[in-house]
This record gives C-alpha cells, sequence and structure tokens, in this order.
C-alpha cells in the first residue's frame, strides 16, 4: 500500500509583493475558481502522485473578534500557504516539485518574506512546514495512478455493456461477472487496460503507524490516574466556559459571500478553507488538542473507508494551527454544494463539528461540547461563511469524480478481481454498474 | 408559543385554491412608489382565514429584493433578508448550482434576469365565470400609473395533470399549523408533517430554531408588526411571512413523448411504462412501489392512497430508480438508516460503522428539505397520441409556472434543486440528472450526463442514453411574501 501525505508551506507575505502574488496566482487559472492544469508557473498535472493542492493567502478578517473577550487584537501578517495531498512521501515529491517546477515556485515564493534570489528552496519549503495537528484521508492507499486506472475500468465496462447489451439478456448476476472478468482480463492482455498491483506498504511507514497505534491509547493509559483525577475540574471549568462565551454569529457580509460562490460549483467536488481564532485560555486549547488528536487517531486507525462518521463526500481534510496557537485553519475538499456540506456535517456528525469546531471564538453555543452548538443552523452556517476563505488556486487531480464514484470504482475492481462470487455478492456488484 | 393568526398570513399558504380554476401572474415594475403602495393599500389581499363557502376570487402579492427597494425600504432592512433572496435567482454563481446554463441561462429568460427582474409578483385567482371582470377591475387606473407590467403569465387548467400528461401535486407537505410537533433530535421514521417555521417565518423550524429574519426597533411606524417570539422586545417583520421561489419551466412534450415512444419500440403502452419510471409515478399518480402498510404521519390513507409509500423496500431502485423525478425531489427517507433503532446501534451508526452497501445512507434527511408547491401550468392540453404527431408552425408553449413556498431558500428550494435535481451524483448514480428536469449539459470531467438508469434486481440493469432536454427554464424570481401587517407597514398604511 502507498500512504498518502501531505504538505503545507506557510510564510508571511511582503506586504508591497501582495498585489503581484495576486496576480501571480490568478494567471494561474482559466477562470475564478477553475484552475489550469497545465499552468506555466506550477503545472499541477504532471505530477501525478498529486490528488489536491492550493494556494490559499490567509486574509483572516475574524481577527478583531477578540474583543469579545476583552483582547486587543493582534495585527497579524498575511500569510500565503500552498498545501497539498500526496501519495508517497512528502518530501520525495517536493524534491521532485522543485526539479520541475522550481521556476515558478520561486516566483511564487519570493512574494514571502525571508525569501531571496539565493535561497535555497527545499530548505526554505521545510522550514516554512505546517505540519497539521488532525488528518483526514477518504481511502488510505488509493493513489492518483489507481483512481485513474480504475476510472478508466469502469468507463470500459460501461461501453462493452452499452455495445453488447442484448448479450446480457436473461443473465444471472454471476454470468455477467464472468462475462465481464473475461473482457476485462483480454483487455489487460491487450494492454488497453490496466490495473497495476499495490506497491509494498514502506516498511519505516509502518513501524511509524504501528507505534502511532498503539502509542496514542498508551500515553492515555499511563495518563489515565491524573486524567481521572483532573476530569471533574476539566469538566467544571469547560460548563462554566460554555454557558458564558460569547457566540458571533453576525450575518456574513453580502460580498463576501459572493466571492466564495464564484469560486464555487465549478466541479462536482468544491474546496473550502475556513480560518480563525481559538477562545483564550489553557481550557480551550487542551480541549481542541485532545479532541483533534482523538480525530485523528480516529480518521488514521479507526473509520472504515470511504466514510467519515456517516459522511461520504469528503477526500481530504485536515485541521492546521497556523504560526502559533492563537489561530486555526480547517481545510477539506467534499462533494456538492457547500449548503449540502454544512447540511451533511450538521445532520450527520453534528458531535464532531461541535467538539472540533467549538473551541472557535464566536462558535454557537454547545452543551457538554457535543450537543446542540451546529443545531442552530442558521447561526452555524452565518459563523461557516464568515470564516471562510476564498483559494486563490485549487486543483483536483480527477475532475468530475466524486468519492461515491471513486468507491464505486474500486469495489467493481475488487469484484473483478474475485475468482468466485457467491450469489449474493454478485448481485451486489452487478447493481453497481 | 402563540397561535397562527390567519388574517396575517396570506391565503396561498394555506391553500392552494384548487375550486378558483383561472389563474394569472403578473410580473410588474413599480413606476411609482406612492401609486404602487396607494394600489396595493386598496387592494383587498385574501388570507388564510378559512370560510365559508369559500372566496371567488383571491388574490396575493410578493416582492422581490429589488422590489422592497423600490418601496422604499430602507437597505438596511433588505440586508436583513437571507443572502439568496438578496443576491437573486439569475446571480453567476446560482446558475451553476441550479443547472440554468446553457439553454437555461437567464440570458435567454424571457422574465427575471437583468433588465427584466420584476419588482412584484401579483397573483390573481377567481372561478372561472369571474376571473377576466375580476382581474379587469384590479388592474385600474392606480395600477397603470403604479406598476409597469413585464409579463402576464396565464394559466390553464390541466385537471391535474402537468403536461407531460401526469397527475401531480400529490405529495404536499403537512404544515404542522397547530404547533403539536414534539421532534426528538432524530427522527428515525419518515414523517409528511412538517415544521411550521419551514414555512412560515417567526415560528420554530424542523431544528427547534427561528430562522434569520429582519428584526425592528419598535416606533410608531413599526407599531403595527407583531413582536418577534424570539425577541420580544422587537418587531418581526417577516413574521408570517415566506419566501416564494418562482421559475417558468417551459415542457416540450411533444419531444418527451416521442423520446420515449422510439425507445419503447413505437409502442406507446410501453412508452408509458418507461415515462413511469422517469417520472416515479404512473400516469395515474400511482406510486411505484408497494403502499407501506405502516401509517405515515401527515399521509391520510384514504384520501391520499397515492401517498403512502416510503422507498425502504427498494434499497436498490429495482422497483422505482433512484434517478427517477419523485424519489429525487422527495427520497421519503428520516434521520438514519434503519427503524427503530436503539442507542448503542445509533452510536455505531454514528460513527460510520452501520449499513456498509454501496447504496445505503446516500441521502441527506428529506424532513429539512421540504417545499410546499403552488404552481400551475400553462398551454394547451396535448394527450400522448396527439404529441407523437408533429406540432403545427408557431406552437403555443407549455409548461408550468412552478411556485414554491419555503422558510430558507437555500436549504429547502435550493438544496433540492442542487443537490438533488440538478446533481449528476445523487444517491450513487453518475451520468444523469433528473430525467424531466435535467439540462443534459455536460460537467468538467463527466462528459455525458444524459442518462437514465433502471436498476434491476439481481440482473443487469437498463440504461437509458441521450435523453433530450425536455425541460427549458424560462425565467425565475425569488420573492419575498409578507404577512398582511408588514404588507401594511411596507405600504404605509
Amino acid at each position: 500500500m502507498t500512504p498518502q501525505s501531505n504538505f503545507m508551506v506557510l510564510a508571511p507575505i511582503v506586504p508591497e509583493r501582495e498585489p503581484e502574488l495576486r496576480e501571480l496566482l490568478a494567471s494561474m487559472n482559466r477562470g475564478p475558481g477553475q484552475v489550469n492544469p497545465n499552468n506555466v508557473l506550477l503545472p499541477f498535472a504532471e505530477f501525478e502522485e498529486l490528488h489536491f493542492a492550493r494556494f490559499v493567502i490567509l486574509d483572516d478578517k475574524t481577527t478583531e473578534d477578540v474583543r469579545v473577550y476583552g483582547l486587543s487584537p493582534r495585527t497579524y501578517p498575511l500569510y500565503l500557504a500552498f498545501l497539498g495531498d500526496i501519495d508517497g512521501n512528502a518530501n520525495v515529491f517536493l524534491q521532485k516539485l522543485i526539479r520541475r517546477a522550481g521556476d515558478g515556485l520561486r516566483q511564487i515564493l519570493s512574494c514571502c518574506q525571508g525569501f531571496g534570489p539565493d535561497t535555497h528552496l527545499l530548505d526554505w519549503m521545510k522550514q516554512h512546514e505546517s505540519p497539521p495537528i488532525a488528518v483526514y484521508v477518504n481511502w488510505r492507499g488509493r493513489t492518483v495512478r489507481q483512481i485513474r486506472e480504475e476510472a478508466a475500468l469502469y468507463g470500459a465496462l460501461e461501453s462493452y455493456i452499452e455495445k453488447h447489451a442484448a448479450s446480457f439478456d436473461g443473465l444471472r448476476a454471476c454470468q455477467i461477472h464472468q462475462e465481464l472478468q473475461s473482457f476485462i482480463n483480454a483487455e489487460q492482455s491487450a494492454g488497453r487496460i490496466t490495473l497495476s498491483k499495490e506497491a509494498p506498504t514502506p516498511i519505516g511507514w509502518q513501524i511509524k503507524n504501528l507505534a502511532h497505534l498503539i502509542g496514542f491509547p498508551l500515553l492515555g493509559l499511563l495518563l489515565s490516574p491524573l486524567l481521572v483525577l483532573a476530569a471533574p475540574f476539566f469538566i467544571i471549568a469547560l460548563r462554566r466556559l460554555e454557558k458564558s462565551d460569547p457566540v458571533v454569529c453576525p450575518i456574513a457580509d453580502q460580498k463576501h459571500s459572493e466571492s466564495l460562490s464564484d469560486l464555487e460549483d465549478h466541479d462536482v467536488t468544491n474546496q473550502f478553507s475556513a480560518m480563525g481564532s481559538l477562545k483564550p485560555g489553557f481550557v480551550r486549547l487542551l480541549t481542541t488538542t485532545v479532541v483533534l488528536k482523538t480525530v485523528n487517531y480516529g480518521a488514521r486507525h479507526i473509520t472504515r473507508a470511504g466514510r467519515l462518521g456517516r459522511i461520504r463526500s469528503i477526500h481530504f481534510a485536515r485541521w492546521v494551527f497556523v504560526a502559533g496557537t492563537e489561530r486555526m485553519i480547517f481545510c477539506s475538499n467534499y462533494d456538492g454544494s457547500v449548503e449540502s456540506y454544512m447540511d451533511d456535517f450538521i445532520n450527520k456528525t453534528g458531535f464532531g463539528l461541535n467538539a472540533s469546531f467549538s473551541n472557535g471564538i464566536g462558535y454557537p453555543r454547545t452543551n457538554w461540547l457535543v450537543r446542540d452548538g451546529c443545531i442552530d443552523e442558521r447561526n452555524y452556517k452565518e459563523y461557516l461563511r464568515r470564516h471562510t476563505l476564498p483559494s486563490q488556486v485549487w486543483y483536483k487531480a480527477y475532475p468530475g469524480q466524486s468519492a461515491v464514484d471513486l468507491e464505486r470504482n474500486t469495489r467493481i475492481r475488487r469484484g473483478l478481481e474475485m475468482s468466485s462470487m457467491t450469489d449474493e455478492q454478485a448481485r451486489e456488484w452487478v447493481a453497481l454498474l | 408559543m402563540s397561535e397562527v393568526d390567519y388574517a396575517d398570513v396570506q391565503g396561498l399558504l394555506r391553500f392552494g385554491y384548487g375550486h378558483m380554476t383561472s389563474a394569472s401572474y403578473v410580473l410588474v415594475r413599480v413606476k411609482h412608489q406612492d401609486a404602487a403602495k396607494a394600489w396595493l393599500r386598496s387592494t383587498p389581499v385574501t388570507t388564510a382565514v378559512a370560510q365559508k363557502p369559500p372566496p371567488k376570487r383571491a388574490l396575493n402579492v410578493a416582492f422581490t429584493a429589488a422590489g422592497l427597494r423600490a418601496l422604499g425600504v430602507p437597505e438596511s432592512i433588505v440586508s436583513a433578508f437571507s443572502h439568496e433572496f438578496r443576491g437573486g435567482m439569475w446571480q453567476e454563481s446560482r446558475t451553476r448550482q441550479l443547472g440554468d446554463v446553457q439553454k437555461n441561462a437567464p440570458s435567454n429568460w424571457i422574465w427575471g434576469s437583468d433588465g427584466r427582474e420584476p419588482h412584484a409578483l401579483i397573483m390573481f385567482f377567481a372561478v372561472h365565470e369571474e376571473f377576466d371582470s375580476f382581474v379587469q377591475k384590479s388592474r385600474d387606473q392606480n395600477w397603470s400609473e403604479a406598476f409597469e407590467e413585464i409579463v402576464s403569465l396565464d394559466t390553464s387548467n390541466l385537471d391535474g395533470d402537468e403536461p407531460f400528461g401526469f397527475a401531480d401535486g400529490i405529495s404536499q407537505p403537512q404544515i404542522d399549523w397547530d404547533q403539536q410537533l414534539q421532534r426528538p433530535r432524530t427522527q428515525s421514521e419518515y414523517t409528511n408533517i412538517v415544521a411550521l417555521g419551514e414555512f412560515l417565518l417567526g415560528y420554530p423550524n424542523e431544528y427547534g430554531k427561528i430562522t434569520e429574519r429582519p428584526l425592528l426597533e419598535p416606533n410608531e411606524a413599526t407599531a403595527v408588526l407583531l413582536n418577534a417570539e424570539d425577541a420580544p422586545a422587537k418587531k418581526d417583520l417577516a413574521r408570517n411571512g415566506t419566501y416564494l421561489v418562482m421559475r417558468q419551466l417551459e415542457q416540450d412534450v411533444r419531444s418527451f413523448w416521442k423520446f420515449l415512444y422510439d425507445r419503447s419500440g413505437e409502442n406507446l403502452a410501453d412508452a408509458a411504462q418507461l415515462g413511469a419510471k422517469m417520472v416515479g409515478r404512473t400516469q395515474a399518480g400511482d406510486p411505484l412501489v408497494p403502499n407501506q402498510i405502516e401509517p405515515i404521519p401527515g399521509v391520510d390513507t384514504r384520501a391520499n392512497p397515492q401517498n403512502q409509500f416510503t422507498y425502504d423496500n427498494d434499497p436498490v431502485g429495482a422497483r422505482c430508480p433512484f434517478g427517477a423525478h419523485v424519489r429525487r425531489t422527495n427520497p421519503r427517507n428520516s434521520d438514519f438508516p434503519g427503524r427503530r433503532l436503539n442507542a448503542f446501534r445509533k452510536f455505531i451508526i454514528m460513527m460510520g460503522f452501520g449499513p456498509k452497501g454501496f447504496y445505503d445512507d446516500l441521502t441527506s434527511s428529506v424532513r429539512f428539505h421540504r417545499i410546499l408547491r403552488r404552481g400551475r401550468e400553462y398551454g394547451p392540453e396535448l394527450s400522448p397520441e396527439d404529441a407523437l404527431q408533429p406540432g403545427p408552425p408557431n406552437e403555443s408553449p407549455r409548461g408550468l409556472h412552478f411556485i414554491c413556498l419555503n422558510a430558507n431558500i437555500s436549504r429547502q428550494f435550493e438544496f433540492l434543486q442542487n443537490a438533488w435535481v440538478t446533481n449528476t451524483k445523487f444517491s450513487g448514480v453518475t451520468g444523469e440528472s433528473d430525467p424531466l428536469l435535467g439540462n443534459r449539459e455536460s460537467i468538467p470531467g463527466c462528459p455525458v450526463t444524459a442518462n437514465f438508469a433502471i436498476p434491476a434486481d439481481g440482473t443487469l440493469r437498463r440504461r437509458v442514453s441521450g435523453l433530450p432536454q425536455f425541460v427549458t427554464v424560462r425565467g425565475g424570481a425569488y420573492f419575498f411574501l409578507p404577512g398582511l401587517r408588514a404588507l401594511r407597514y411596507f405600504t404605509g398604511a
């Protein structure tokens, strides 16, 4: 299995060069929200291990919100974030990226502070890496190559069935399976269809993964006497905060909302970047950290492939602290419109949403960390919209394919690779076509 | 919780006015603010108070955001209405969401886009004999001073069928007018009773919350308004009002039946069967799945047996395809897959370890996405047999003046139109949008969206390809249908 990994380069922009940077980024698009995958600066399409990538200028308009806690807002530099989700090792990928698109990258990153003509690109990027605190991958181990091969497989099956529709009349599911199996075998032998074998899982990754699998619960176990002692105090403190924390959900500015809409719904998948300040204090920081570490653990070791709870429309997602622990950004790639995304969240994983986002300033009031909160639907949606940032450039390697499409194709492929099937299995398999 | 004052609610919310078989929708722009206010003040607007015998004439009125501005409503109030109402239906980003591109694009609309955006929609209803005189009398001297007509849309009475020839209007939500509904946090069975606040602003919705709307400071001008239930110190401008979505949908009845006929070996009975698969009901309105034995809350089994069903026993769409129009527009599901679940089972499902079939649990819970349909057909009736003949030159167009009411346009109408009707990835299908309403336009990475799959249990599905575009959007706008007090506030009465 080839595990997925990610990178995020985060650097403050030289203020005078912001307009230039915006122009450069815009030049990578064909139109608002539509990247040119072969643009000269960074031809994303040439990197066959790249699933998603984006450039976002972290123009957080909500920094004033800390005033509700009597704090005076800090002036943060304006950051540029460049992030991607990839197959295999991130270092290897960055090296390849620099080899093939170093000039373009230099042009973009030179608009950031501390980047000169002599800067060593890889070192600089690694110095400016912001690792996520939690990551979700829809289907661990499924590579871009596999996605493309399986999409081609589905296409081939569909056109074969269309051409030979009559010959399938009256066939039972098992017979259909056999017939299509022999067709695909022939196509593979003729080199028209390729279904690459899974690459071996890197040993280093396996060890790390095992350490994480055991280490996190072990740490919890070791700390448990302390946790039991501290829990009542923590719960009381959290309850007190929950009851008093101010809610800040004004209607999102119409222009801001419309500028986000301009970038949305050009593909079946959309990008989402939301940023905000954490509620002040140790209790909230601790809650955020524990919740997100748990989410990360669950997403990595427990979730069923293709699902985050009941949600099946998220390809990749991550939570990242932005330069310190005061502010945080959440980035995801999801299918459908933002309205359906938010509804899915509220109705299917409201509890998880509340636990992970309610530590942000102004979030609708929660109870016991997981209850209520986003059920205050209109406020929640305004809250989220207000915190959403437009992505200047967004790339997806498989336009037109939803996460559910990818799951269907993978299921079809797995079914084809089974030498025999029970009647029930065959019926389910045929229903995928 | 206060009772609904029906005298403050426009009648369209409670009644479809079925016995008034004549109707027309007049879309106007305000010429003179004072004259418009004067006409609106002097014209009786029909309320939701039940009358015996029922009235023979009715008039209801709704305004766009531009219309409110034209009446002199300050921007600070207009900007407290929802984003989508203010933005309007013809906004570029919205057209992508709603499928209003290419042939459907606002630039091709008869009304509703730039320069032809209405300010108000005046709806006239009457029994046949009185209709002409009613409309004539209403469009008096004041009217011509007040308004410039963009278009007057006539309707026709097709006896409950829509122009393709299928019974329509069978499924409507039952509004919980008395606010008796005790909604559990998760609703584990399909119910047709929907919270009042989904259709009327100022009342709790399916989340138990009151939808955002303009709340005003009490003063002389706002004294006419009711207090807000959730903020008693404020005046609730939108209380007893709602949003009205209107779209003119032109239906190509000839191409619809010709397509069905051609794909059914030129056999009309088979064509009707294929049509039923696409609609999700037979022409008579019978569902394609057997009736559910257990009662469905909000469905009167005797009065409306054709509404007594869910898709619970049709998990792969073998009886009613996933893509069928009525299954897309009302999947009749609940918050959770499966019924009568204990807390542990619910937890397991919530964590993603529930049913693992490919098609399981792919559709959002329907109770947050219901609309109240109030549209009417237009154009002459055309039977399937006649539809197979070539049409005369300059044939008069047919279609539906689609009207729906909802308190939250983005969560109700827009969600339905975007995530269910237009979506080429609805419920695990691919390469197809709504067989009736779809625009068949390719999307990036998906050149074909003109298919329609008819699943079969245990064998290969039938996939019908090359569906033409049967329905074209010819106009549309978002309106606010105010309560009568708000109307008085707008017109300074």
